[in-house]
């Protein structure tokens, strides 16, 4: 079981450190290629095991629950950890066309080896000092893959990038330190108990707004989201997907577990503010997308609407609204990473993303048009895409309480996001090519950038045709964050 | 001892947020170091301040003898200014590269350039 619950941060952290020793490229790629499928399969057994016997949890150097470090595996940790290995995997195929020799020469794949051994830990631990090392382990590798490469744009984006992850690091340091003086312990579930019983609910409540805008701040939720289209659209390909995959859900996990977990005294005013921010985000992020006109750009915009959708299952707080956010995080990993893999094979064929610049890309690579479509209707929620079931489900659990707002802007966004997607295609791939040379010409695709983008559609489509296995998972997931007590028991009272 | 330990934090946080609003990049970077040292301050005083021993069990003892001050916060601290010292080194290294890069300091000037 301890072996079970570790291997996910183990592989990448062992597959890191055997690339520092080997210095061949060659070799680098294998290894990440093989660490990469591994944790897939890991994620993919644990989550397996976890549907079977119920929550897992395993206490680090045998120091029992509240005094040593828990690693917790419940439904949601579980499927963030496979859909992890999924995009690490696939990303990961993509890199090897996608990555340049400079890149690699100053150690891209440890570095990416590292990213997912910070994400999965911060899905994993039950303890919440331990998050915030997972986080900066998360932050350190984030820093250095957007700053590569140091183009000036790189520099400005990371400059910004750095400057509010320290900030939101700090709150969180600042929530820790406050929680501490006041419940003495550090345990997610030991804190889950002892708050539920404290009758000192002021102290309780700065606590829990300092993690709503530590975590805010790493989910891009609105005001906070300013320094996400300011530096996903500068790094690589490679890295932009991934971060745009990965990065803010660990946000809106951390905001998930500790407003089920912790945070359940007045839900009232807590879950109404994230509804009310969950609300601004999607339609601002909604309308910065209309503003733009760089693919990468528009994309880093609706990743900002989509977290909206994600905390609004959260704000709701009843089952099948979490189960609804679950669903929506699954399914927007795969969909919004691949959107952005399309975006590099783009810039790969046209050597740009400006939409004012290219074009007629529809003519030469019917294929690709027909990859673009399925990720961005399923974006918009045009059934019978995965999109589709995701807002299908949250819109039917807001109208069923009466949140009525809700259900209009989350209606009204999607409309928009369709919108811009619509831009996207037919600026890029319908409209002529402004340059009429380069029209005619067709580059090849290299295999690994076909690979991982047709994997990711297809699974997009068979979310959307068969939907009931994902809505199982993600409504065993949404009964478990109703109900903290089993998490908490399975971390305080372990069965022998 | 706590009233003054709780106004030098509150001051240290003060200040910080101070520099982070300023436009000159070094201040801006400044001010976040200043406020890891006053996030570092916090914690430590988390577990309250009070004159005692080391939490350090003698050789020939099962367990801590007599009251000692909660070992805990001091290692977070420690965890949390080693994680510091290590983004604060980046920091530097990007701030210098990015000054050698725009030829200024002023945040306000740094204007994206896609080249």
């Amino acid at each position: 079981m301890t072996v079970m619950i570790s291997l996910p941060v183990l592989i990448p952290l062992i597959a890191a450190g055997l690339m520092l020793l080997t210095p061949s490229r060659l070799a680098q790629r294998i290894i990440n290629t093989i660490a990469t499928f591994a944790h897939l399969c890991v994620g993919a057994w644990l989550l397996w095991y976890v549907m079977e016997h119920g929550i897992q949890a395993v206490q680090m150097g045998n120091w029992p629950a509240p005094f040593g470090i828990s690693f917790v595996a419940d439904t949601l940790s579980a499927s963030m950890v496979l859909i992890t290995g999924f995009m690490g995997f696939l990303v990961g195929l993509f890199a090897l066309s996608d990555i340049d020799k400079e890149h690699e020469h100053f150690g891209f794949y440890p570095l990416y080896q590292i990213l997912i051994m910070g994400v999965t830990g911060a899905f994993l631990t039950g303890d919440l000092f331990n998050m915030f090392v997972w986080f900066e382990v998360m932050l350190m590798a984030s820093f250095v893959l957007l700053a590569l490469g140091g183009r000036r744009a790189q520099l400005e984006g990371s400059v910004k990038y750095l400057v509010l992850n320290f900030l939101s690091s700090g709150l969180f340091l600042t929530a820790i330190g406050i929680l501490y003086a006041e419940v003495g312990t550090l345990n997610i579930a030991a804190i889950g108990r002892l708050v539920a019983e404290s009758e000192r609910s002021l102290s309780i409540m700065t606590v829990a707004m300092l993690l709503l805008v530590s975590f805010g701040l790493k989910a891009a939720v609105f005001p906070l989201f300013s320094w996400l289209p300011a530096s996903y659209h500068t790094p690589p390909v490679t890295v932009s997907a991934i971060f745009a995959g990965l990065l803010t859900k660990v946000g809106v996990y951390a905001l998930i577990r500790v407003f089920t977990v912790i945070f359940t005294a007045d839900v009232a005013f807590t879950h109404g503010l994230i509804l009310v921010i969950s609300i601004l985000t999607m339609i601002t992020g909604v309308l910065g997308a209309a503003a733009h006109f760089e693919i990468r750009r528009i994309l880093s915009f609706h990743i900002v609407s989509q977290i909206g959708y994600m905390t609004l299952g959260l704000g709701l707080f009843t089952a099948p609204a979490l189960a609804a956010a679950t669903f929506y995080i699954l399914h927007h990993i795969i969909v919004k990473t691949n959107l952005f893999l399309i975006s590099g094979t783009i810039r790969h064929i046209k050597g740009s993303e400006e939409l004012k610049k290219i074009g007629g890309l529809y003519k030469m690579y019917p294929w690709l048009a027909l990859l673009f479509l399925i990720p961005a209707m399923s974006l918009g929620g045009v059934p019978p895409l995965s999109g589709f079931f995701a807002k299908f489900t949250l819109v039917r659990e807001a109208m069923g309480i009466g949140a009525y707002i809700s259900v209009g802007v989350a209606l009204l966004v999607g409309v928009l996001t369709l919108y811009s997607m619509t831009k996207i295609w037919a600026e890029a791939f319908w409209k002529p090519d402004p340059d009429e040379e380069r029209e005619k010409e067709v580059k090849r695709i290299p295999v690994m950038m076909w690979v991982p983008i047709a994997v990711m559609a297809a699974a997009t489509l068979c979310i959307g045709f068969y939907p009931e296995w994902l809505l199982t998972i993600a409504n065993r997931a949404g009964e478990e964050l109703m109900d903290p007590s089993r998490y908490i028991q399975a971390v305080l009272e372990p069965r022998q | 001892m706590e009233i003054v330990m709780a106004i030098s934090i509150g001051g240290i946080y003060a200040m910080a947020v101070y520099l982070m609003l300023r436009r000159s990049l070094v201040k801006v970077i400044l001010g976040v170091m200043l406020f890891g040292q006053g996030v570092n301050l916090l914690i430590f005083a988390s577990a309250g301040m009070t004159r005692d021993h080391a939490a350090v069990i003698p050789g020939n003892a099962e367990t801590v003898i007599g009251p000692s001050a909660d070992p805990l916060p001091q290692a977070l601290v420690l965890t949390a200014i080693v994680i510091g010292f290590g983004v604060v080194a980046f920091t530097l290294a990007l701030v210098h590269k990015t000054q050698q890069a725009m030829q200024t300091d002023d945040v306000d000037k740094m204007k994206e350039d896609d080249g």
